[in-house]
Parts: C-alpha cells; structure tokens; sequence
C-alpha cells in the first residue's frame, strides 16, 4: 500500500511538472486597442495592431479574403436576408453591407475563380464575375443531401488538385447506446462511421455530388470546424473538437477538474486513409498518447485497441473549441510566423462547473512540416472579461480565420458578429 | 392523491396541537415550502442540469437551451417534467434559435427531486413562475410512463 502510494506521489510530481514544460509560452502580450467602436479591447504580441472592420453581422462563421481585399462573411443566420456579407476595403465597420446567398452556414472559400460557401446540408460554388463584387448568377450545387444532427456545419477547404474537402461532423458525442446518458455503454462497431464522423473528398466542378459520391476520405474524426489545406505540405490539415462529458457520464472515473482538461483539442494532419481513433479512443495532451475511451472499457490509463491510432500533431487542453485554422503563407509578420498555424478556439462550455476557457487565437510554429514548439496565446480578450462561467457570458467568440492579400489575418467573431484585422507595424 | 389532501384537511381542522409537533415532516411532504424546494432543487440543478444549462441558466449557443424566461421554462410545467422523464434528441427550436444536442432522459430523480429542480429553474435566472408541486410531478409521470 505504502508503495502505491509513493509511486502514485511520484507520478503526481512528475505530471505537475511535465504539464509546465507544456504550457503554452504567453508571447510578449501588449495592450492593442481595437479601434473603431470597439466594445472590447484585444491583446496581441508587440508590434501588432487590430482594426474592426465590421460589427453586428450577428453568426459570423467562416471568411475568406479574395485577391482584391474584398471580404467574404458566412453567416449561421441571415442578416436582412442575406447569408454572405461583403464587407468592401474602407467600408466603415457600421456600414450597412451588401450581401447575397438566402442560406445559412459556416464554410466558405474562393479557389480558381469561383466563391464556395456551404450550409450545414450542402455545397454550393458562385463564380465571381469581378465589378462590384457581388455574383450575379445562381449558385450551383457541387454537394447536396449532407446529414445535420449534432455537429452540423459542414467546413470546406480546396486542394490544388480540383478537390474539395467538407467534414461531416458525428450526430453523438461518443457513439453510446443512449447519447449522453450517463453510464451507457459504446455501440461497437460503431455504425455512425460508415456515414460521418469523418472527412469527404469531392470534385470541385462537378455538380449534385452526395455523399456516396464522395471519397472517404479520413475517419474517426467527431467533429470538425477549423479545416484549411497547407500549401508548403500540400497537406491537409484539421481541428477535432474533442468528446463531451467524461465525468458526467463516468464519474466514479474522472473528477470535475479532469474532465474540464481532457480530452484535449486535436491539430491533425489528414492523410488519404487516416483514423484518429473516435469514438473508441481519445488523445489525452498529460499522457501524451491516445486512451481508450470509457464507453469502450477505457479506465482512463489503458490504450487496448487504440495503440497504434493516428496521432495530432499538437494537442490542446479539453472544450477550447477550435472553430478555425489558417497556416500563413504572407511575408508581412516576424517570419516566425511563416507557415505557421493559427487557431481560433471558440471557447468552452464544457468545463463547467470549472470556468469556461478558449475564447483566444492560438499561434503553433511550423518548422519541417510539424510543430517546433508550444502553442501561444496570439489574440486575447475577445470574451471581455476573465472568469467566465459560461460561454453566454463571453462578449465575442473567435470563429473564423483568414489571411488578406496584404499578410493581414482577419478574424470573426459569432457571438455578436464582430470582424477585426490584425496587421503587422505602421 | 385527492384521498390524502382531503385526510390532510381533516387534521389541519381537528389536531392543531398535532399539527405543530408534525411541522416539519407535514410541510416537507404536502405543500413544500417554495424557499426550500429551490435550495434542494439548486443541488439537483448542479449535479444534473449545469454541465449543459450552465450555472447562469444561460445555456450554450446552437447545443444547449437557455432556461431564462423562454417559452418552454415559463411555459406548461407537465411539458417540463416531460422533458426531464424522456429527454430529447434531434433539433429544439426556443424562441426562434436553434439547439442541436441531445438531451439524456433522466427517469431516475425522484418527484421530488424533479419537483424541486424545476421549481428552482422557475425561481432563478431572472425567473419568477410558480413552482412545481410534487403531485404536479406524481401525475405527469404517471400519464408520460403509462
């Protein structure tokens, strides 16, 4: 007994001080007011400076910058009917926008002359005709009859290869009999990978594709809302928002405290055939290796059939809520940040009764294709104030990410629909 | 039920001296004392509902409802106590927004535990609607489970 118990000491040592070689390095934070009726003052390293450049969109998903500075805004709810709002460069950030599209949404993107945007049930693509900015035809229908449920928005990226990839986030938390009832054990196999929980790959020009017409492309995934395609890897890479609920549905296995921490928040580089393990495993960032899932058997120590999952690239701590992820490919910040990722985290709701958490953009340095050090905190201070306890509290919620034509990165916020940019100097 | 309320009656009129001595055990079992039921109905809140409603009642975006003066909360109690019994899956629609994620039914809290944690989400979170009554709780479970 004496000898568990110092072994168990032990292991408590060694956990506390692994976990602060682990923590994220704060980089050198200044005080940057965001300018124009800002309600909330972000934070950002030295030398950095943020500008809002449009407020009260309302759900601000995903957007995307074309060549000409010309912002794209997907929104999760219309806004005088409108599902896209062009947000034109000198616009103030009060200006009543002009839009287009009657859908609502999260994913969007501009690739070889055309403007992709997804609701949460389908793919559609605009070609962008130039002039005001505004497509005058029709949208055509590149993927339709996707499933909603749970996890519902459908995030797209291009490849260079005329492919496009949209997740299809799991209807389930963690594949249990009853959902999110306590106690209830994993269905296995479980039969929600045949047709979500993953990623699909569909051709970029062909129309009213649906899912059997897709490449299945990753599994294993829950859910997925960051997605963006690494073009020095020409790679693709995506965030897994982790499972829910370890202590609520097994308590007598983790406490409060390890349940707000884990899972952790995944940063995965997809490959043709990848499986990151759901809903059978999950990746725990202090033991640094994917844990059987509890449904499953899982004792939170034992890996069983989840040795040899696919890995991240980096974890997170548990419920962040990567809603966004861009590598940078601009030549205008500290070349640190070169190919570098940023992530918009969301912010958490599942920590409770532990404060909520996230709320912040991330920077991961990129060196050799994989991450060459611990993540920082880039952007903070969108929530409004700390302690927050749940996520209603917060006064803004980083969603989206983009980079404009200038290597300014610009982010959206779905809380109240808040846009900022953030450049570099001057 | 009604057999007990109209006992209840006859010793409320004749046995006051007997009344006094029950105090406790007679109010904790007929009429709860709404003061009460909210303090027992916030332990229930904090072990059963908080995870997803959040401690402010304010629920999360697109997943979880709110509970603060929404038309479900201050609406039919029996549809409530529904909710609670059997749950729900699929996509809610509350006042106009969205919510995606399932609600696990929970058949195993007592009436009086339901009785009491409703009571409180009536009773908090800028709510002020009457409370539930644990024989509000006993027939709705008893039509909802028939």
């Amino acid at each position: 007994m004496k000898k568990l118990f110092s072994f168990i000491l032990l292991i408590w040592t060694f956990s506390f001080s692994y976990a602060k070689d682990k923590m994220p390095k704060h980089a050198n934070l200044n005080k940057s007011k965001s300018s124009i009726n800002a309600d909330v003052s972000i934070k950002l390293p030295s030398g950095f400076g943020a500008k809002v450049i449009a407020e009260k969109l309302g759900r601000a998903r995903h957007l995307v910058v074309n060549s000409n500075g010309d912002v794209y805004v997907k929104l999760d709810r219309l806004k005088d009917g409108k599902g896209i709002i062009l947000i034109k460069p000198g616009q103030l950030p009060t200006a009543s926008f002009a839009g287009f599209g009657n859908f609502t949404g999260t994913g969007i993107t501009i690739k070889n002359g055309y403007l992709y945007a997804s609701s949460n049930t389908a793919v559609y693509r605009y070609k962008m005709t130039g002039g005001n900015g505004i497509p005058t035809g029709a949208p055509e229908t590149i993927v339709t009859g996707l499933a909603e449920g749970q996890h519902n928005s459908k995030s797209i990226v291009l490849d260079n290869n005329g492919n496009i990839y949209v997740n299809q986030g799991a209807p389930s938390n963690s594949c249990q009999v009853e959902d999110r009832t306590k106690g209830s054990p994993g269905i296995d196999p479980c039969p929600i990978l045949d047709y979500a929980a993953g990623i699909w790959q569909y051709k970029a020009d062909k129309l009213n594709q649906t899912l059997k017409d897709g490449v299945h492309y990753a599994t294993g995934i829950r859910n997925v809302v960051g997605i963006d395609w690494n073009n020095s890897l020409n790679q693709l890479f995506a965030m897994q928002h982790g499972r829910d609920q370890l202590h609520d549905n097994w308590p007598e296995l983790y406490s409060n405290e390890e349940s707000a921490e884990l899972p952790s928040e995944e940063l995965l580089m997809v490959k043709k055939g990848s499986n990151f393990g759901w809903p059978y495993c999950y990746f725990d960032h202090m033991q640094n290796k994917k844990i059987l899932a509890p449904e499953y058997g899982g004792d939170k120590k034992k890996q069983g059939r989840c040795e040899g999952v696919d890995v991240p690239v980096i974890a997170f701590p548990g419920h962040y809520a990567p809603d966004g992820l861009l590598f940078y490919t601009g030549n205008k910040f500290p070349a640190k940040y070169k190919n570098g990722a940023f992530i918009a985290f969301h912010g958490s709701w599942n920590r409770a009764p532990l404060n909520q958490k996230g709320f912040f953009v991330a920077f991961v340095p990129f060196k050799d294709g994989k991450p060459s050090g611990p993540y920082e905190v880039f952007a903070e201070g969108f929530a409004g104030k700390k302690d927050i306890t749940s996520p209603g509290q917060a006064e803004h919620r980083p969603c989206g990410l983009a980079q404009g034509p200038d290597g300014s990165i610009y982010v959206s916020d779905d809380a109240k629909g808040t846009v900022w940019k953030i450049s570099y100097g001057k | 039920m009604k057999i007990i309320i109209k006992l209840f009656v006859f010793i409320l009129l004749f046995f006051p001296a007997l009344l006094i001595a029950q105090k406790k055990s007679v109010i904790k079992k007929t009429v709860p004392s709404s003061t009460a039921s909210v303090k027992r109905g916030m332990t229930v809140y904090q072990m059963r509902c908080l995870a997803c409603h959040q401690a402010d009642g304010s629920g999360v975006p697109n997943l979880n409802p709110p509970l603060i003066r929404t038309a479900w909360v201050k609406g039919s109690k029996e549809v409530l106590i529904h909710q609670v019994l059997k749950g729900s899956k699929g996509q809610v629609v509350i006042d106009g927004d969205h919510f995606n994620n399932t609600m696990p039914p929970i058949p195993s809290l007592s009436d009086e535990e339901i009785a009491d944690v409703l009571t409180y989400v009536r009773n908090s979170f800028k709510n002020k609607y009457s409370s539930v009554s644990l024989a509000e709780v006993q027939s709705a479970r008893k039509k909802i489970t028939k």
